[in-house]
This record gives C-alpha cells, structure tokens and sequence, in this order.
C-alpha cells in the first residue's frame, strides 16, 4: 500500500499536503481508492464555501458504492480538481497527484495534530485489516 | 391447493430433509403469545365465482357514459397493439432488472421510453420513470433545492390543485417555503411571479396548458428565474407536445407530468405514469431508476441500470429519494404508444384534437348564457361559465348519458358557474352536437 | 437488437387517425407552437409489434424462470385477475367521477373493491384501518413516516430520531430521513436479531419511531418483537412494520397483535399482482387506532344505507399523497387473490413458502456458509465467502444460474453478510424445480473449487456478455443520439 511520507492523513481515508503558510492540497488515500473500486464520479464542494474538520464536503463514488469525504481541516476551499469531472478515473490512477480533490485554506494550524503521521496511518490501517 | 403444487408425499419428504416432524415446527420462533387473535377471513373461491363477483361489482359503475371530463387525466383511444404487446408475461412477470444479461428486452425497452420522452420535452436527459404526474413534480421541486442549495419555491396556482395538495403534505416536514401565484386572463401573473421571484427562490413551477386548459408560453419566467440562479420546472401534457411548444425550446430546466395520456388507460386513478425530464447538468441529482447504455466483454452495445449510486439500497439515509421502483410496465405502453402513433402521427393527432376542441368551442357558445372563456388559446380543454350551478348541471346531464365536464367549484371558491370541459379524438361531431342539445334542454328545463 | 428509433423510416407510420368529422380551421398563435417535432419512430405496426415481442423474449420472468429473488416475493400470478382488471367496468372508469353527482354513486362498484379490500387486509394484519393509496412499497414507508411525524407534531413533541436495524431494506432509512427525521442504525446480534441491548441504549424520549422488518431481511422472526415493541411505546415512540416480508407470516402472527402502529403491505409480494417490470405494485399503509385520524385523504366510508362514499373531512389528515385513490387495478387484482384464496389459502401460502425455504436452506448448508443457520422463514440468506476465497464470487454465481435458466437470488444484499445471496423460494415452486435449483447451486460449489475461471466467464448463454457498468456511470448515455456512432 502506498503512503508517501510526506502528507498527513485521517482516519476517514483522505490526505493533506502543505503546500503554504496556510493552504494545503487534499485527496484520497491509495487504500480508500483500492476499497471503492472503479470510481465514476467526484462531486466536489463549489470554491469560496466552508468546510469542517472532519465534516461531510464532498462525495465519491463507484459502481456499487457512494462514500462521504470529510474535510480534514476546517477552512475555505479555494480550488478544485476539475479534471476529475471528465477523468474520475485519475483517482484511481493517481491518487496523491493527479487524482487531488480540493485545496483548502486551512484557518486553525493546531488542528493537525488530530491527523495521522504516515507511520500511524500504515499502523491503523494494519490494526482495521482483518 | 390454489397455485401451491406440493403433494402430502412430497411435504413429508421435504419435512424429513429440514428434519422437523410437522410443518407447524417451522414456525416455533413464533410463540403461542405472538399469535393472531383473530384471522376470521372468508373461505376461497374458485375462479369461477371469484370471476362473477367482479362482473357484478363491474356492472355497479357507470362506464356508458360519454366523457368530455378531462381535468389532466383523458379518455384517449388505446392502439390494440400496445394491450397485446404489454400483456406480454415476460414483460409484466418479470421484475426490475437488475440482472441485466438476463433482463435486456426491459433495459432497451426503458431506453427507448427515455429516449421517446427527451424528444417529447426536447430536453437532454430522462429517468425510467416515477409513480405519477404529482410525485414527479414533487421530486422535481426536491431536485431543484438539491441543486441550488435554496428552499423557496414558487407556485403557479394553474399547476393542477391535487398536484399542488401532493407537494404541501410531503414537503410539510422539511423546510421549504412556498408562495402561490395567482392566474391572470387564464394564464400565469408575470407580475406577481417577478415581483416574488428573487435570489432565494429555488424554482418557479409552472403547468403547461395549466389546469383551466390555457396554453402559456413560459420563456419570459424561465430568463429572469435563471438570471436569479432559480430553475423552472414545467408540468406538461405530454400528447399535447406534439404540437405544443416543447418545455426544452422554453428553456426549462425540468419538465415532469402525468403519461396517462400516452396508452394508459383511466382505470380510477392508477396506475399511471410519472415521467422526468432534465438538463444533462441536473442528471446526477435526478431521483429513480435510469437505464444507460454500455458495452459488454465482447464491446457489444448493452443496457444496465446505472447510477444506482444515488438509490437508497447504497446510499440509504443519503438517498437523493426512497424511490426505489418505476412504473415500468406503464413506461413501457407510453414507448409502445408513442412509435405506434409515430413522428407524423402525433402531430396529426393533436390537431385533430385541437379542432375538435376548437368547434366543442363554438357549440358551446350558440347556448343561451354560456360563455366561453378565450382570453388565452387552448389545446384540448377550456372552461365555459354556465349560467347555472355548474354541479347540478352535471348531475342532470349524467341522466342524459352525458359527463359533461368538472364543475370548478369543486377545487375553486367562486367558480360554482364553471365547467372544465375535455375533448380527445374520441368525441365524434355527433357527440359533441348532441352533448350540446341535452345541455339546451337541461338549461331550460 | 437495434432500438426501434435505428429502425425508423422516413414516411412509414402504423397509425391511423381518425378522420376530421368537424368543419373550420383553427389555429394556436405560433409561439406557442413546437417548432421542430419530436423525432419518434417511424415504422409499421408490425415493426412494433415485432420490435416487442422480440425484446420480451430477452428477459427473465416468472412465468417462464424459476425467479427466487429474495425481499421480492416473485410467486405466481394467477391469470383470472388480469381478466378482471381488464373488465371494462373498471378500465375505463374516470377517477373524478366520484366528484360528481351524488359522491360516488356513479363508482360503487370501485369504491367498494377498495373499501372491502382495506377491511381484508386489516383482518390480516390486525390492524385498525387502511389507507390504499400508496402506488409502491417505498411510498408506503414514505406514507408511514408522515403519519408518525403528524402524531407525534399533533402532541407538540418535536422527535429527532428513527431508529433501524443494519439489516434493514436501504428504503427504510431513506424514507425516514425524506419524512425530516435523522436515523440510527443499531447492529445485528449472532442470532441475526437487532442486538436488544444497542436497541434499548439508542432508545429515549428523541425517538420517533422504530421500523422494522419481521421477519427481517435475514428470514428471521425475532421472538422478541413484542419486547421491542412494548420499550419503544414506554418512551413514546411508534413502531413501523415493513410488510415486505409478510408472506411468511399469513395467520401465523399479526403486526397489529404484536403492538405496531404502522404497517405498509406490498400488494405486488405477498398478494400475488405482476411486479410489472419494477412496477406499479401498490404500497397500502395500515395503522392502529391511534394513528386513523392522520390518515391521508381521500378516505373510502360506508354510509348507513350500505353505499360507499369519498370522504375529505379529516383535519387533522396527512393531506394528499397520491392523485386519486392508489394504483386501483393493482389493488383490484390482489382482492381478487384474496377472495380466491381464502382464510385457508392464506394460512398455506405462508406454511409452503417457509416449507420450501427451508428445504433449500437445508439442502445448501453444506456447499455454502450460512451466517444465521437455522429455522428461517420464508426465505434465507447465504455466503459465497467460502467460494470467494477461491476467486469466486456471489455475482459469478448468480450469472452461472442465468445460464441455467434461473434467475439469481437477490445478490449483496443484506449488506451485513459478505458475498450474500438472498434466497426465497415462494410457495408456488415445486419439489422438481427447487431440487433443480440445489442441483445447479451444488454445481456451481463445485466448480468454484475445480475450474473457478469457467464462473468467471457466465453467462455464455444470453444475448450479451457481462457489462461494462463502470463506463455506463463515467459517461451516462441516457439516450439514443440520432448521429450515435454506437451500433
């Protein structure tokens, strides 16, 4: 299972990447896009509207399967991947580059630490495997 | 045994194979405290009596009557084709498909009614069907607070009354606010709508031709409800779309309405057909079943039932409706209609019907104190003022073997003088002649 | 098979219309007129008539495969009630011809199919009245739902919260949550019950209501069901009773006895009408005295003299929810079942449904796990997990059965058993066929163990292959494109 190094992730399967003082780029894990299956459609929140940590913004699904993703910091989103629109599939393909969801401006830095490190990320999804 | 085929030898074998010693073991969960305290129903039947008692309840309804009683539900003539072809058992025994190998002929049969009912509305995408022509304009009005994040919506009172009713009881325990707008000269008050209409308002519902038969062309509504992000919903009749002005070339964002009219017959109320029709932009928020065309293993062309995703069975409490059936088997007769009648023959047909209407209208006019209301054009219905309680004149043509029409009072305060009156390419000149004459003489009398 | 637009030809037509008997040349003023005209199919009545026949003999049915698909009841439907509903007495009868003259003296023959077909069903059920109206089974639970909303509103208790087992149809969630109420789920315990004990801890002054199912979607009856009922009514909550179930039970138990308030039937299941291809089926809700009040309207009543009547004034009535008075001819033909089959009819109904469940149960739990092993009710469920360990999985087997000319049970569902396959017989199979149908699925064991790339590949035998769904949902084509390069 691939889990870079570099990002932080949640229990819920999605993962950030800093990318400035206060803005990072999120997606979903290598490991919730294997368990969806073939994903045929992101809807993804509109840019300027607010998101919780660990609140409904966004939804994805497969042929048999329709998954909430939950914003893993609170904030503001100001962009989206709207390739996914017409390429779903680059979740699948890609999913920590060209498969991202949103970039959100994050507006609390302390809520990182409620996220996972990569090695408490592999050990979790060790512990939830059986 | 009544459809139940098993023989005592074969009941005692299948009981030693679950090992139990009576049939009555296999219901041991069910202890003597959770049993009926009474289940006192009549002894059965054979099909013979059960086949007479019908003809006699049959025989107790007035069906010899001729009908120009109408009010979004028509008396239209039915090809045979599309009994013969529907009662086909392997169509009606068969459920949804959702295995689609063995369920092809229904997912093509579905395909080519959404296709037949995006060319009738002239809009891009439609579902597999739903209940009926009120629930789908409330499923309507849900996907467009859906799509807009806002929950005011605008109601033409043109848009038939029981339809309207539907909306209030199933909205009544979300919030969702709705203002009425009143009909004008027989059509929808563009004053009062754009006086409501704003940046909170979801979608304006219209009816085209709206419950009093006045025929609107609604793309004045549709360009400044969408200058202020709301969508317009439009119910239409759909056998009138043959030569009525489509809900797609008015700029609509959804049209639903009742598919009575395309094969079903009346049979007191149901079943009947609800259909939806959509932008390609609204599709993912569409409630339903939706059939979608693919390809199998070999790239051969295929239908499956798709976009299940939204459906309650995957995402229950998140389910964009608990819909979870359609009315295939009526969807099905409104395709079979549809290609029987044809591209040229429903034109035809529509205006035959409208002429009828039209000299219906005209009959209607040489009897003394009746009038005509004409402030808007009509298709298939319009309303006269009789100058007399529209109910009791009713009740007096039944006895002349007449329906005459729905007596407005009924719905709308006020309009006690009022009728409704319906015509299809069912009423003959004669009909209409002599309809006419009873109506003279039960003025008179 | 082309669809019948590619077989349109310009100038062919089928249809006949009548000639124009009236003089004068009318016209609407052109904006209100279609300018281009719908692109229907132009072709014979016999291109029709071919194009249909054809497609119908691509699907499955009851009348020609055993169809054990389970939740879905798919018995026989007797042929004399479709002769019925096709009498021209009720056919052709318009559904305001009640409004006039005399309310509904011009419709007693209708009014009074739906008035003794609510008391019938209340007999069966146990319950205090019916309301017919609701054209599905989901628009029953939707019905139900707004009827708990209006008791619970009618005595100034704002509830949150529905509660439902995991193990409950996805329409009972969704109902609830349209009807404006948030659910909770509560787990299934090892006897394939809801756990009593998450149950009563989930259950407070906030709850609503509780629905159920009974037997539940596993096949089993929870001899609880009362207890249930009784801790809900102590805080002040309802209890639903999902009726998709209810041909297990025909005069073996009562939803009304066992203390729900609120019961929707399916019409199109357990009574024996046409499941029509998804639909109409008829969804009719029962409830309990306390609940008759908030009915919708219009409600059918019995006047004095014995005639019957639309009755409107019910304040304190849901409203409308359907236009007129339920999906009649469904409702005629289930009467119609009833009146054939009797009290005794009834009563075998139920024993040979859980009979014939049964001996299939017993007679698979050798090749296949079975999560609940037990007595079950009118149908059961089994696993394929054992076979997917060998790379096979539930839906390959159920396309193996589509070979064999059987149409699969109701695959993944429920979705607490993995690789599920949803069993239920009905009673009007035989012996010879359900043998048949062990024979096949014992096959299908075996060769999960012995040559799993052969299931992989089923069905062979159908016009088309497996589908590709993933590219239907990517790129929805929901429609034949006049310019389609797709043939």
């Amino acid at each position: 299972m691939n889990i870079p190094e570099d990002l932080l992730y949640t229990k819920e399967h999605e993962w950030i990447r800093i990318e400035g003082a206060d803005i990072c780029r999120m997606g979903i894990t290598d490991h919730a896009q294997a368990a969806l299956g073939d994903i045929t459609f992101v809807d993804l929140p509109a840019d300027g509207s607010d998101c919780g940590q660990f609140k409904q913004f966004a939804i994805v699904e497969s042929v048999k399967a329709a998954s909430d993703v939950f914003a893993p910091l609170s904030g503001t989103i100001v962009g989206s991947n709207t390739e996914l629109t017409s390429n779903p599939e680059l979740v699948n393909q890609s999913p920590y580059d060209k498969g991202w969801f949103c970039l959100i401006k994050f507006s609390d830095e302390k809520e990182k630490e409620k996220l996972f490190s990569p090695a408490d990320y592999r050990k979790y999804l060790e512990e939830t495997a059986h | 045994m009544s459809y139940i085929p098993h023989t005592e030898a074969e009941i005692k074998s299948m009981l030693a194979a679950i090992k139990v010693n009576s049939v009555e073991d296999l219901f041991s969960d069910i202890s003597p405290d959770l049993r009926p305290k009474s289940f006192a129903l009549p002894e059965g039947r054979s099909e013979f009596e059960v086949m007479e008692n019908f003809r006699r309840l049959a025989a107790k309804n007035a069906t010899g009557l001729v009908n120009f009683l109408g009010a979004g539900f028509y008396d239209h003539f039915i090809p045979a084709a599309v009994d013969s072809l529907a009662d086909r058992p392997e169509f009606y025994t068969a459920y949804t498909p959702y295995q689609p190998e063995c369920s092809q002929g229904w997912l093509q049969s579905i395909f080519e009614y959404q296709t037949a009912i995006c060319e009738l509305t002239g809009l891009e995408s439609a579902n597999a069907s739903l209940y009926d022509g009120g629930t789908a304009l409330y499923e309507a009005a849900m996907v467009a607070v859906r799509a807009t994040g806002r929950k005011k919506i605008i109601m033409d009172s043109g848009v038939n009354m029981v339809y309207r009713s539907i909306l209030y009881s199933y909205t009544s325990n979300l919030q969702i606010e709705f203002v009425e707008t009143p009909v004008v000269h027989g059509q929808s008050s563009r004053e009062e709508i754009f006086r409501v209409l704003d940046d909170r308002t979801a979608a304006v519902i219209v009816q085209n031709p709206n419950f009093m038969g006045a025929v609107d062309d609604h793309a004045d509504i549709v360009d400044k409800a969408h200058s202020l992000g709301a969508l317009v919903i439009q119910s239409v009749y759909p056998l009138a779309l043959g030569m009525l002005k489509s809900p797609g070339e008015t700029g609509v964002d959804i049209a639903t309405g009742e598919g009575q009219s395309l094969g079903l017959p009346l049979s007191f109320g149901g079943p009947y057909l609800g259909f939806m029709a959509c932008r390609k932009q609204l599709v993912r928020k569409m409630p339903g079943r939706i059939v979608g065309e693919t390809v199998d293993r070999d790239g051969k062309r295929g239908f499956v039932l798709t976009l299940q995703t939204r459906e309650q069975h995957i995402r229950r409490e998140k389910a964009t409706s608990n819909i979870c059936s359609n009315e295939a088997l009526c969807a099905l007769r409104a395709v079979i209609y549809l290609s029987l009648v044809g591209k040229q023959g429903l034109r035809e047909l529509c205006e035959l019907i409208y002429r009828k209407a039209e000299f219906a209208k005209t009959m209607f006019e040489r009897v003394p104190g009746v009038e005509v209301k004409r402030s808007s054009p009509t298709f298939n219905e319009f309303t006269v003022r009789l100058p007399q309680n529209a109910d009791s004149v009713v009740s007096r043509m039944i006895d002349k073997g007449y329906a005459c029409g729905f007596p407005l009072g009924r719905f709308y305060k006020g309009m006690d003088n009022y009728l409704l009156v319906a015509v299809t390419e069912k009423r003959t000149k004669e009909d209409i002649v002599k309809m006419i004459e009873s109506l003279e003489a039960v003025l008179c009398a | 098979m082309r669809l019948i637009f590619e077989k349109s030809v310009t100038g062919r037509s089928a249809f006949s219309v009548p000639r124009c008997d009236v003089p004068g040349e009318p016209k609407i003023p052109r904006k209100y007129l279609r300018k281009t005209a719908a692109r229907l199919p132009e072709v014979s009545e016999l291109d029709v008539v071919r194009h249909y026949s054809n497609l119908a003999r691509k699907n499955f049915s009851v009348d020609t495969n055993f169809y054990p698909l389970g939740s879905c009841t798919m018995k026989y439907n007797p042929k004399f009630t479709e002769r019925i509903a096709a009498m021209e007495g009720f056919l052709s009868l318009h559904p305001l011809l009640p409004q006039l003259r005399g309310g509904g003296l011009l419709t007693q023959g209708a009014l009074e199919v739906i008035y003794q077909t609510e008391r019938l069903l209340c007999e069966i059920t146990g319950m205090e009245a019916f309301t017919m109206q609701p054209l599905a089974g989901a628009h029953g639970e939707l019905t139900g739902a707004m009827l708990i909303a209006a008791y619970h509103k009618d005595r100034g208790q704002k509830r949150k919260y529905v509660i439902v087992p995991d193990s409950s149809h996805g329409t009972n969630p969704a109902s609830a949550a349209i009807a404006g109420y948030e659910v909770i789920v509560i787990p299934t315990d090892k006897t394939g019950c809801m756990d009593f004990t998450e149950f009563k801890k989930n259950l407070n002054q906030d709850t609503a209501a509780v629905m159920l199912t009974c037997p539940n979607t596993l096949g089993i009856f929870n001899s609880r069901i009362k207890e249930i009922c009784d801790e809900a009514h102590k805080v002040g909550a309802l209890v639903y009773y999902d009726g998709a179930n209810l041909n297990a039970i025909l005069g073996k138990s009562r939803p009304g006895d066992l203390g729900f308030d609120v019961v929707h039937i399916n019409l199109h299941k357990t009574f024996a009408t046409p499941h029509g291809g998804g639909g109409p089926g008829a969804g009719p809700v029962g409830v309990g005295e306390k609940l008759v009040e908030y009915l919708p309207v219009s409600r059918v009543m019995q006047r004095p003299d014995g005639t019957f009547a639309l009755s409107y004034n019910h304040p304190k009535s849901i409203g409308y929810i359907a236009p007129f008075y339920g999906n009649f001819s469904v409702i005629l033909k289930s009467y119609a079942y009833i009146m054939r089959l009797g009290r005794q009819g009834l009563i075998d109904v139920s024993e040979k449904a859980v009979l014939n469940a049964n001996y299939c149960r017993v007679k698979l739990k050798d090749e296949f796990d079975v999560p609940y092993d037990r007595i079950c009710m009118h149908e059961f469920v089994i696993s394929a997990s054992r076979q997917k360990e060998g790379g096979v999985s539930a839906l390959d087997i159920a396309k193996l059965l589509i070979d064999n000319d059987i149409h699969p049970p109701t695959v993944y569902f429920p979705l607490i058993v993995k690789e599920a396959l949803m069993v239920e017989p009905t009673e009007t199979e035989s012996l010879q066929t359900l043998d048949r149908f062990v024979g096949v699925m014992k096959e299908a064991a075996r060769l999960s163990r012995e040559a799993p790339q052969s299931l992989t590949q089923a069905p062979l035998s159908m016009p088309i292959k497996r589908l590709d769904e993933t590219r239907a949902a990517r790129e929805p084509r929901l429609r034949w494109e006049l310019d389609s390069d797709n043939r």
